[in-house]
C-alpha cells in the first residue's frame, strides 16, 4: 500500500518518463490535458504504467474521469484499498 | 521542358559515420562498419550470423529520451538524417504547403512490432502500448519527418524492398516536376538488425557467414563473396525545384537529372540472370536525364556481395552503357556500410551526389580477387572524377524484382 505522497511521486516519475516533464511540475491540482499537455495516447501509456507500478486496475471507462493528477492519485489510492 | 530538380541538402546516419561529413570522409578512406554483435540474443537464439553493421552513433545519443520513445528505431534514424539535410540545405521560411516528404523503408517498424508481440505474450494485451501502431506502421518514418519539419504537401512511403530508398528519389523528382511540391525531403530508413530478420535473411542464404572476420565479410565482386552484411541507418536528400534554389542563392550539390523504376516480373527474389529489367531501368533513367551512355563517369552499384546478385548488374550495365562501361569508375560502397536495405538507395544517393560535387569516387573495400566474370573498373582507392560535365548513376534492386536508377549531373 502506497501513501498518497508515494502515489504522487510515482505518477510524477511515470509522467516524466513518458513526456519529459519535470517531476516537480506534476502537482495534484494540475490537469493532465490543459496544464501538462498530455495527449490521449500518452495518457493511456501513463495509465498502463501506473497499473503496473501500483498493482491496480484502472478501467478504460474510468480514464476520462481522471482529469487532474489529484483525481488519479485518489483513484489509485482507492483501488489499492 | 519540365522543371529541373537540384539537390541542396544532405543528411545521413550510417555504420561508417553518424553524419554526412564523417561518412564521406570514411567512404573515401575505406573503412568497414561491420562488427561482431554483442547482443545477448545472438547466442540466445543461436543465430547463424553473429555480426552486422550498426550505426556508428546510436540514436539515443542524438535524440532526447522522450523523442526516441515515441519513434521506432527506423523513424529515429529518419529524423536524424532529415534534420541534418534540412539544416544543410539552409532552407528557412518556406511555403510548407509546397514541401513534401518521400521517405522509404523496406520493412518499417519491425522492432516495435516484435517487441509488442513479446509484451502481449508475456504480460497480456493491456500492456501493449498505445503508441505501438503509429510506431510500427511503414509510413512511420515519413510521418515523423513530416511532423518534425512541417512538410504538408504529402508524406509518401515508397516500399520496394532494397530499391525503396532509390524509389523515394524517383517519387520526389516526379512530385517537383509535376508541380505538386517545390521542396521534397527524400530518403530512406531501416532498422532491422533484430534476430528475426537476421534469421530470415540467413534462412534464404542471403547473408555472409564470415563470423570470424566481419570486417571482411562484405566483399562485392570478390570471387569469395558469400552474402551481404545487414546494415542499418538512414539517408536524406533535400530535392528542390531549380528556380526555387536559385532564387534563394542556395548551395547546389548537383542535379537529380533523371530516374527510372522498372519491374522484372521474373522471380520473387532471384534477379533476372540477363538483367533485362535493370537494363531497361538504366536506359530509361538516362533517357529521362537526356544523357548519353558516354556521359557516365561513375556508378554507385547496388552490389550487395551475394554470389548471385552482383553479376546480373554487370550484365545490365554493359547492356545499357555498351563498351563505355569499361571507362566508368564503379564503387560498391556496401563493402563499407553493409546493406541498409530500404535505406541503402538513399545513403548511396548521398554518396553519388557527393562524388559528383567533390569529383571523387568512394572506395570499394575487401576486393582481393575480382570475379573474372565481372570485369568492371572497380574503385579500390579513392579516385578523382573528370572535370567538365559529368553524370553518375546509382542503382538499387529489391526482392520482388524492383529496379530503380537515379542519374545525378553536376550543376
Amino acid at each position: 500500500m502506497a501513501s498518497n505522497e508515494e502515489i504522487l511521486a510515482g505518477l510524477a516519475e511515470i509522467v516524466n518518463e513518458e513526456t519529459g516533464l519535470a517531476p516537480e511540475a506534476v502537482e495534484l491540482e494540475k490537469s493532465f490535458t490543459d496544464d501538462l499537455d498530455i495527449d490521449s495516447i500518452s495518457m493511456m501509456t501513463i495509465v498502463v504504467n501506473a497499473e503496473e507500478k501500483f498493482d491496480v486496475k484502472i478501467p478504460d471507462e474510468e480514464v476520462k474521469n481522471l482529469k487532474t493528477v489529484g483525481d488519479a492519485v485518489s483513484f489509485i489510492a482507492g483501488a489499492q484499498a | 521542358m519540365s522543371r529541373k530538380v537540384v539537390i541542396t541538402g544532405l543528411g545521413a546516419t550510417t555504420p561508417i559515420g553518424g553524419d554526412v561529413p564523417t561518412m564521406w570522409r570514411n567512404a573515401l578512406k575505406g573503412v568497414s562498419g561491420a562488427h561482431t554483435l554483442t547482443d545477448e540474443w545472438v547466442a540466445k537464439y543461436d543465430l547463424p550470423v553473429h555480426f552486422a553493421a550498426k550505426v556508428s552513433n546510436p540514436a539515443s545519443e542524438v535524440l532526447s529520451r522522450v523523442e526516441a520513445k515515441r519513434l521506432d528505431p527506423s523513424s529515429q534514424f529518419a529524423v536524424i538524417a532529415a534534420r541534418e539535410a534540412w539544416k544543410d540545405s539552409g532552407l528557412g521560411e518556406i511555403d510548407h504547403d509546397r514541401f513534401a516528404v518521400a521517405f522509404a523503408t523496406g520493412i518499417g517498424g519491425v522492432w516495435t512490432l516484435l517487441d509488442a508481440w513479446d509484451t502481449l505474450r508475456e504480460k497480456g494485451p493491456r500492456r501493449v502500448l498505445p503508441m505501438t501502431v503509429p510506431m510500427l506502421m511503414p509510413n512511420g518514418a515519413a510521418a515523423a519527418v513530416s511532423l518534425d519539419l512541417g512538410a504538408r504537401a504529402g508524406a509518401h512511403t515508397p516500399v520496394s524492398a532494397c530499391a525503396s530508398g532509390t524509389e523515394a528519389l524517383h517519387l520526389g523528382l516526379d512530385l517537383i516536376r509535376a508541380g505538386k511540391a517545390d521542396v521534397v525531403m527524400a530518403g530512406g530508413a531501416e532498422a532491422a538488425i533484430h534476430p528475426l530478420p537476421l534469421a530470415a535473411f540467413a534462412s534464404m542464404q542471403a547473408l555472409s557467414r564470415r563470423n570470424d572476420d566481419p570486417e571482411h565479410a562484405s566483399r562485392p565482386y570478390d570471387i569469395d563473396r558469400d552474402g551481404f552484411v545487414m546494415g542499418e541507418g538512414a539517408g536524406a536528400l533535400v530535392l528542390e525545384a531549380e528556380e526555387h534554389a536559385l532564387a534563394r542563392g542556395a548551395r547546389i550539390y548537383g542535379e537529380l537529372a533523371g530516374t527510372s523504376v522498372t519491374a522484372d516480373a521474373y522471380h520473387i527474389t532471384a534477379p533476372d540472370p540477363e538483367g533485362l529489367g535493370a537494363t531497361r531501368a538504366l536506359k530509361a533513367a538516362l533517357f529521362d536525364a537526356r544523357a548519353q551512355a558516354e556521359d557516365v563517369v561513375h556508378v554507385n552499384a547496388h552490389a550487395t556481395s551475394t554470389p548471385v546478385g552482383d553479376r546480373p548488374e554487370y550484365t545490365a550495365l554493359r547492356a545499357a552503357l555498351g563498351n563505355h562501361v569499361d571507362n566508368v569508375a564503379v564503387s560498391a560502397t556496401k563493402s563499407q556500410t553493409g546493406h541498409l536495405l530500404g535505406a541503402s538507395g538513399a545513403v548511396e544517393a548521398v554518396m553519388t551526389v557527393l562524388a559528383v560535387y567533390d569529383r571523387k569516387a568512394p572506395v570499394t573495400i575487401n576486393l582481393e580477387n575480382q570475379d573474372p566474370e565481372i570485369p568492371l573498373d572497380v574503385v579500390t582507392t579513392a579516385r578523382d572524377l573528370p572535370s567538365g560535365d559529368i553524370v553518375a548513376l546509382s542503382n538499387s534492386f529489391g526482392f520482388g524484382g524492383h529496379n530503380a536508377v537515379i542519374v545525378v549531373r553536376n550543376h
